[in-house]
């Protein structure tokens, strides 16, 4: 077989596989940080600093029953959280995680494939993320779960417009739809944060609200909706939507972290007298830590600030999110034209 | 009616536009959550470690032997009437011929039991008893599956004669000589009155 | 050899999907099998090498529109027995003017069969930079025309759904 084919498709599991436990050790870690920001302890029985309680998490709701409500369509109520899952691990096919490994001669891209839209393949599995949401909810013929899902579509659907005209403005800067090509550039010049940092700050609620994360977790909001669209779901159908949800935040942060903290790149990376192989494997750590900050950050304001109301959400989204990103491409058009940027 | 000096007046003021820009506040709210990573927690890890009890702790009750190890308890009944959670009942029994080591006097308790999801731990039995034969002790009562597991009988409550219970701590000399004192008229035997009068 | 068994298959599910659209008694099965015409139909646009157009249908039909048509037939939760009453004109004038459709969509197809082989210039034909080019050159007219055409849709829209026009 065709190394390069092989080595893509080594890659494309190690991705996946690296998504999975770091999303199966995000449950673990956002239950410590929110006892350890509470002055509690969390979860210390299993194993060493309760390290093996994602495996025993795992494990019960395997062995959990299933359960398909009676009235329930039985193909949509499976295939809600199925769905679900696979969107959220399909955006990480296109996130560089370093720049190249070169291996009896051959140079391989750590990124599992360099399209060149990218961007656009990111916004648009991201706007068929909900379809998992809507669909559970609605099978589930259940009231609270319908509410939920009509919630998640409309939120969703408010929030990437803002989030694609914020990527607009990035587009304009960069030039590229590639993301493999918007890290490169960040090697050379500075971080996209600087040149975009209301860009920035969009993005970050946007993606917020697109992963359904507190203060945007209105579609399982507990206290109002009992679990929102997962209502009615049990055992490891029920993990899929949980789970899904922690792969979307380390998907998002991945994105963050890419487009405009600099992706794998890091300050002085070339005067370490690091080469080849070594630094990129160094990249691949450094991208990795600059993803746990932002899942920290994820975490840290679940854990501050309470939920919006459906009203306040809405405004935000429309009222003042938009015309923000609107304003954002129109300062970027303004600068691009006065220092001369335009082609 | 002010109930306490920290009341304040509900006001709807429009807000300022430093307020309206929201994030002042988030930020704000973050660095109150951030400063509590460098707290300690109060956060006791039970089995393995133990909260230091008072000196007095009123715990898993027990029945007393004496020093020769006879059950002291004579099925009075006191503490029973005394129990405000009503969770002591018991039978009494007569002793029999050769029985002299295991009861001290001729009238036991043939069953004892106290059901201890009705107790409230008062200690209330332990100053009714004339006999020093029921005592709250320092041990915590272990949890169980079943209700049923709950009452417990003489097995558990009577101490067994080679694994002494030390009650010393709520016995002390005071407690003796209170119950001792005849001035008091619960402490009075029936003749004591008679000869008083 | 791959992209026409790729071809093939797409081509199978994206009539099997309309069929099954038309077909589904229950409207919300409808809107689900539209989608997977829509996923069909954005495959094709790859295999023409069209990447930018296959990931802005995606965006805009199956990840917006659709959404919407799922959003509004959940939210008025329509029973298949709505559906029960129609009128002989009724029947009629949509028979009719589905035909004229068809009339129009078979007219189109054969005129395209005549100038078709045109494009395929190059490899990049349906890249984000050559359809920029296309559509904010040679284009630009018509393609402000149908924004300003949507841009008054939109305030239509909002217009209609505001209940109290004088205040």
């Amino acid at each position: 077989m065709d190394p390069i084919i092989l080595y893509k498709i080594i890659l494309a599991v190690v991705v996946f596989a690296v998504s999975l436990g770091v999303a199966a050790y995000m449950t673990w870690g956002e239950r410590k940080l929110a006892a350890i920001l509470q002055d509690r302890v969390g979860p210390d029985r299993a194993g060493p600093l309760g390290l093996l309680q994602p495996i025993a998490d795992g494990l019960k709701m395997i062995f959990k029953e299933e359960f398909i409500p009676a009235q329930s369509n039985k193909w949509l109520f499976i295939l809600g959280p199925s769905f679900f899952m696979l969107t959220a691990c399909m955006t990480g096919a296109v996130v560089p995680w370093g720049s190249g490994l070169e291996i009896g001669g051959l140079y391989y891209p750590m990124q599992v494939t360099d399209i060149n839209i990218g961007l656009l393949y990111l916004l648009g599995v991201v706007s068929i993320g909900v379809y998992g949401i809507m669909i559970g909810g609605w099978a589930s013929n259940n009231k609270y779960a319908m509410l939920g899902a009509l919630r998640a579509s409309s939120q969703m659907i408010s929030y990437e417009i803002a989030m694609g005209l914020s990527l607009i403005a990035l587009v304009m800067t960069t030039g590229t739809l590639s993301l493999a090509e918007i890290a490169r550039q960040q090697d050379e010049g500075l971080a996209y944060v600087v040149y975009q940092p209301l860009g920035f700050l969009i993005f970050l609620i946007c993606a917020f609200a697109e992963t359904n994360r507190a203060p945007f977790d209105l579609p399982e909001s507990e206290s109002e909706l009992v679990g929102g669209f997962h209502t009615e779901y049990s055992s490891m159908k029920l993990g899929f939507f949980l789970f899904a949800e922690y792969i979307n935040m380390f998907i998002s942060s991945a994105v963050m972290a890419t487009l405009y903290f600099g992706g794998y790149n890091f300050p002085f990376q070339h005067e370490l007298g690091l080469e080849g192989n070594t630094l990129a494997i160094v990249q691949a750590v450094v991208l990795l830590l600059k993803i746990f900050i932002f899942i920290f950050i994820f975490m840290w304001v679940r854990w501050t600030l309470p939920r919006f109301r459906y009203d306040q959400l809405m405004n935000l989204g429309w009222k003042v999110l938009l015309p923000l990103a609107l304003a954002n491409i129109f300062i970027t058009g303004l600068v691009m034209y006065f220092t001369g940027k335009l082609a | 009616m002010m109930l306490t000096n920290r009341s304040k007046q509900v006001v709807q003021k429009e807000l300022t536009l430093a307020e309206q820009l929201y994030f002042p506040a988030i930020l704000k709210g973050m660095l109150i959550t951030l400063s509590h990573i460098f707290r300690k927690t109060p956060t006791v890890r039970y089995p393995e470690q133990k909260r230091e009890i008072a000196p007095v702790y009123r715990g898993q009750h027990v029945l007393k032997r004496d020093e020769a190890g006879a059950e002291r308890c004579t099925a009075c009944g006191l503490c029973a009437v005394a129990c405000p959670a009503e969770a002591i009942t018991m039978e009494a029994g007569e002793r029999k011929k050769g029985e002299e080591g295991l009861y001290r006097e001729e009238k036991y308790a043939a069953v004892y039991e106290i059901n201890m999801l009705r107790c409230i731990f008062c200690g209330l039995c332990e100053e009714a008893c004339p006999k020093e034969a029921i005592f709250l002790t320092d041990r915590i009562v272990p949890s169980s599956f079943t209700r049923g597991e709950e009452i417990f009988g003489k097995d558990k409550l009577v101490e067994p004669a080679d694994q002494r219970v030390d009650v010393s701590k709520r016995q002390t000399k005071a407690v003796l000589d209170f119950k001792q004192d005849k001035r008091h008229y619960h402490n009075q035997t029936h003749s004591d009155r008679l000869l008083s009068r | 050899m791959i992209t026409e068994y790729l071809f093939w298959f797409l081509a199978f599910v994206s009539v099997f999907g309309g069929v099954a659209t038309i077909l589904s008694r229950n409207p919300v099965h409808s809107v689900l099998y539209l989608i997977l015409t829509f996923f069909a139909i954005a495959g094709h646009y790859l295999l023409l090498n069209a990447q930018f157009l296959a990931a802005v249908h995606v965006i805009v039909y199956a990840g917006a529109i659709m959404v919407l048509f799922l959003y509004v037939i959940m939210m008025l939760n329509l029973n298949r027995l709505d559906a029960e009453k129609r009128t002989l004109i009724g029947k009629v004038t949509s028979a009719v003017s589905a035909g004229l459709l068809l009339l129009v969509m078979v007219g189109v197809a054969r005129g395209g069969s005549e100038a078709g082989e045109a494009p395929a210039e190059s490899i990049d034909a349906g890249l984000v930079e050559n359809l920029g080019q296309v559509l904010y050159r040679d284009f630009l007219l018509p393609f402000e025309m149908a924004s300003v055409l949507f841009l008054g849709a939109m305030v239509g829209a909002v217009f209609l759904s505001k209940k109290e026009l004088n205040s």
